[in-house]
């Protein structure tokens, strides 16, 4: 395997607010390798877009504590300086968020927005700059490239817009992409176009992704290796193959089960009972242990100690103290 | 573009219109005569009926109207033989108690709220904004809090303390300025700046005091937009996220706010010329409505809603300007 392009050890993100401090992030760990895309999967206020906003240095502010390492192509970044941070923003990584039109400033043409991406990094005339954004556009699909430079961003459609946003961030080839839930706010014929563009994208310019996501389906299209997140931890880190066919951990579990199935008559969708902890104080024991069907299996353990990140296999790893037999046993079956 | 013109000029004459006749029949109403006003102590009902016709208020109230209406447009010719005069258009009526022209004194009055209105207005905004981003950048901290607790102080005086105060240090006490006495700036520049620096930061503090806690609130809510999150993932430096990214986001109701409060400066600071005795529009209102000046009060009260009429309109034209969503209807 060659070196991972990023690196993450260890991150912890807390919030000071008035209630309390909320540990949105505790201790997560990855690496992605250039080409390869990690999916990181959870619920609202899972971490998932935190932990990313935390390695692209953009949690800034005096109630933020960040701690661990963040290894981005041989740099380690949270201790940098702002400034060596600032100047890898846009050009060695970017990132790509859920809502395109409220991502894009209202006030300025598309043509502007995206030739100052690449006007901030490097030393070309705005001609060059101009010609280049109106490759990249090309690129990304757009069709008319002349009548969307000269556009403002409510002028275009939400499909449009998340194009543009991609072009946005890979103007300058960036060696690391965060799509952060690129397709949510999408109609579903126009999310499987985006997530082809990404992919063709990433295969050109060999990008690594961390694509931040609730949608199981999108994980099983576009990720090599998955994280599914709870409560600020990764609970299950496996390759996506082995994610879907043998999770080990019931959470993951809920969450496959939810996915409708085509070719079962269901009459309700599947859920997992209760609700995602409050960040604020977190109980000594395993995070998803009060949600969590299968802990009269285990006993007092659940409540008493928080499960450390186990290896099942070399590459797969799960947060449970069910044991390997009580796993097989217990989990539930699916026809794919 | 057009077309919202011209339609926006039929409404503001129209509102212009309205406003006259309102205002005609308001001070008509006035439970005085004007003719009685016209002459002094020593006056005899044969002087004030012959007022009376010279002035033509001898006429019903629809002709006084329309006629005062028509020297708008066309001037006026008031009284007979030896005794007549004229008032060339665009003509609001003679003033019997300053014995001119309407027009005349609103015009010589202009430049002097004018001057004030101007300075006052770039200190109040230079210092408004610029303490208010500043105020934004350190919310919750020293910084941020310090500047609003001026804000309150600032926001808690009033012009003619403030005016009086100063004049009271600066010029009476310390003699660190001449007594304020107006001079107009192409005949004596330094005179003129030692005149009106006083006046310029009585007016500027209250409204600097409200235009750094607009710009602060508004720099506050724009900062959080997801479009300011993107421009620093573009590696973009923070001053510049700040400058062109935030702040223009946010700039639409201050805008706005700084249109009407201007505008309504122009229309006369009243309290401000009268402590710093400066002739403008505000001290000709004030000598009106002593005087039972009808006429001039009139004047002043249509020159200053002209003002804000138009100002409204640019305001108005400047959001297309700012903001590409806002389209004209």
């Amino acid at each position: 395997m060659s070196n991972p392009l990023l690196s993450v050890q260890d991150l912890r993100v807390s919030f000071t607010t008035e209630d309390g401090v909320v540990h949105a992030v505790s201790g997560l760990t990855y690496e992605v390798t250039a080409g390869k895309t990690l999916a990181i999967v959870g619920e609202s206020g899972s971490g998932k877009s935190v932990s990313s906003l935390a390695v692209m240095g953009l949690l800034t502010g005096s109630k933020v504590a960040i701690s661990g390492q963040v290894n981005f192509d041989g740099r380690e970044l949270i201790s940098a300086p702002e400034e060596e941070t600032r100047q890898l923003r846009g050009e060695d990584m970017a990132m790509i968020f859920q809502d395109p039109l409220s991502a894009l400033h209202p006030f300025y043409r598309i043509g502007a927005q995206l030739a100052e991406a690449i006007m901030v990094h490097k030393k070309v005339s705005e001609q060059q700059a101009n010609a280049r954004v109106s490759e990249m556009l090309h690129r990304v699909g757009i069709p008319t490239v002349d009548r969307v430079m000269r556009a403002y961003p409510h002028e275009l459609s939400g499909g449009m817009r998340q194009r543009v946003m991609i072009a946005m961030a890979l103007i300058n080839e960036p060696k690391l992409l965060i799509a952060d839930e690129p397709t949510t706010a999408l109609d579903v014929t126009v999310q499987a176009q985006i997530l082809q563009l990404l992919r063709e994208l990433q295969q050109e310019f060999n990008t690594a992704i961390v694509l931040i996501t609730h949608d199981l389906g999108v994980v099983a299209d576009m990720a090599d290796e998955v994280i599914v997140m709870y409560g600020g931890s990764a609970v299950e880190h496996a390759p996506v193959r082995e994610l879907f066919y043998s999770a080990q951990m019931p959470y993951t579990w809920g969450l496959l089960g939810s996915l409708p199935q085509v070719n079962q008559d269901q009459q309700r969708l599947a859920s997992i009972p209760g609700s995602p902890p409050s960040l604020i104080n977190l109980p000594p024991g395993c995070v998803f242990a009060p949600r969590c069907a299968y802990k009269s299996q285990v006993g007092e353990r659940c409540i008493s100690e928080f499960p450390a990140l186990q290896n099942v296999t070399e590459t797969h790893q799960a947060r449970c103290h069910l044991s390997d037999q009580q796993r097989v046993a217990l989990r539930p079956s699916r026809s794919a | 573009m057009f077309p919202f013109v011209v339609r926006r000029l039929i409404q503001m004459t129209l509102m212009l219109l309205l406003l006259s006749i309102v205002t005609f029949l308001l001070f008509s109403a006035v439970p005085t005569d004007p003719a009685a006003l016209t002459c002094g102590k020593n006056c005899t009902p044969q002087v004030i009926a012959a007022n009376r016709t010279r002035l033509g208020l001898d006429k019903p109230l629809i002709i006084q109207y329309l006629t005062w209406f028509k020297g708008i447009f066309v001037g006026r010719t008031y009284g007979y033989g030896q005794a007549q005069f004229t008032c060339p258009a665009p003509c609001l009526g003679y003033s019997f108690r300053q014995q001119e022209n309407v027009t005349t004194l609103l015009m010589r009055a202009l430049p002097v709220t004018f001057y004030l209105a101007i300075g006052a207005f770039i200190i109040w905004m230079v210092v408004g904004i610029f303490s208010g981003i500043f105020a934004a950048l350190h919310r919750g901290r020293w910084q941020d809090r310090g500047i609003l607790g001026a804000t309150l102080i600032g926001y808690s005086l009033p012009t003619f303390f403030v005016g009086l105060v100063l004049l009271q240090f600066i010029v009476v006490r310390w003699n660190l300025l001449p007594y304020p006495d107006y001079i107009s700036p192409l005949k004596d520049i330094v005179g003129f700046l030692q005149t009106m620096i006083l006046p310029w930061i009585a007016v500027a503090i209250l409204n600097a005091a409200y235009y750094t806690r607009l710009t602060r609130s508004q720099m506050l809510d724009t900062l959080s937009n997801d479009f300011i999150r993107t421009a620093r993932a573009k590696g973009l430096p923070e001053r510049v996220v700040i400058r062109k990214h935030a702040f223009r986001a946010g700039v639409t109701p201050i805008v706005t706010s700084a249109g009407l409060d201007f505008a309504g400066l122009l229309g006369g600071a009243v309290i401000t010329e009268s402590v710093f005795g400066l002739p403008g529009i505000g001290r000709l209102a004030i000598d009106a409505v002593r005087d039972y000046d009808l006429p001039l009060l009139l004047g002043t009260t249509l020159l200053a809603a002209s003002i804000i009429i138009i100002a409204m309109a640019i305001v108005e034209i400047l959001y297309v300007l700012i903001d590409p969503r806002v389209k004209l209807q």
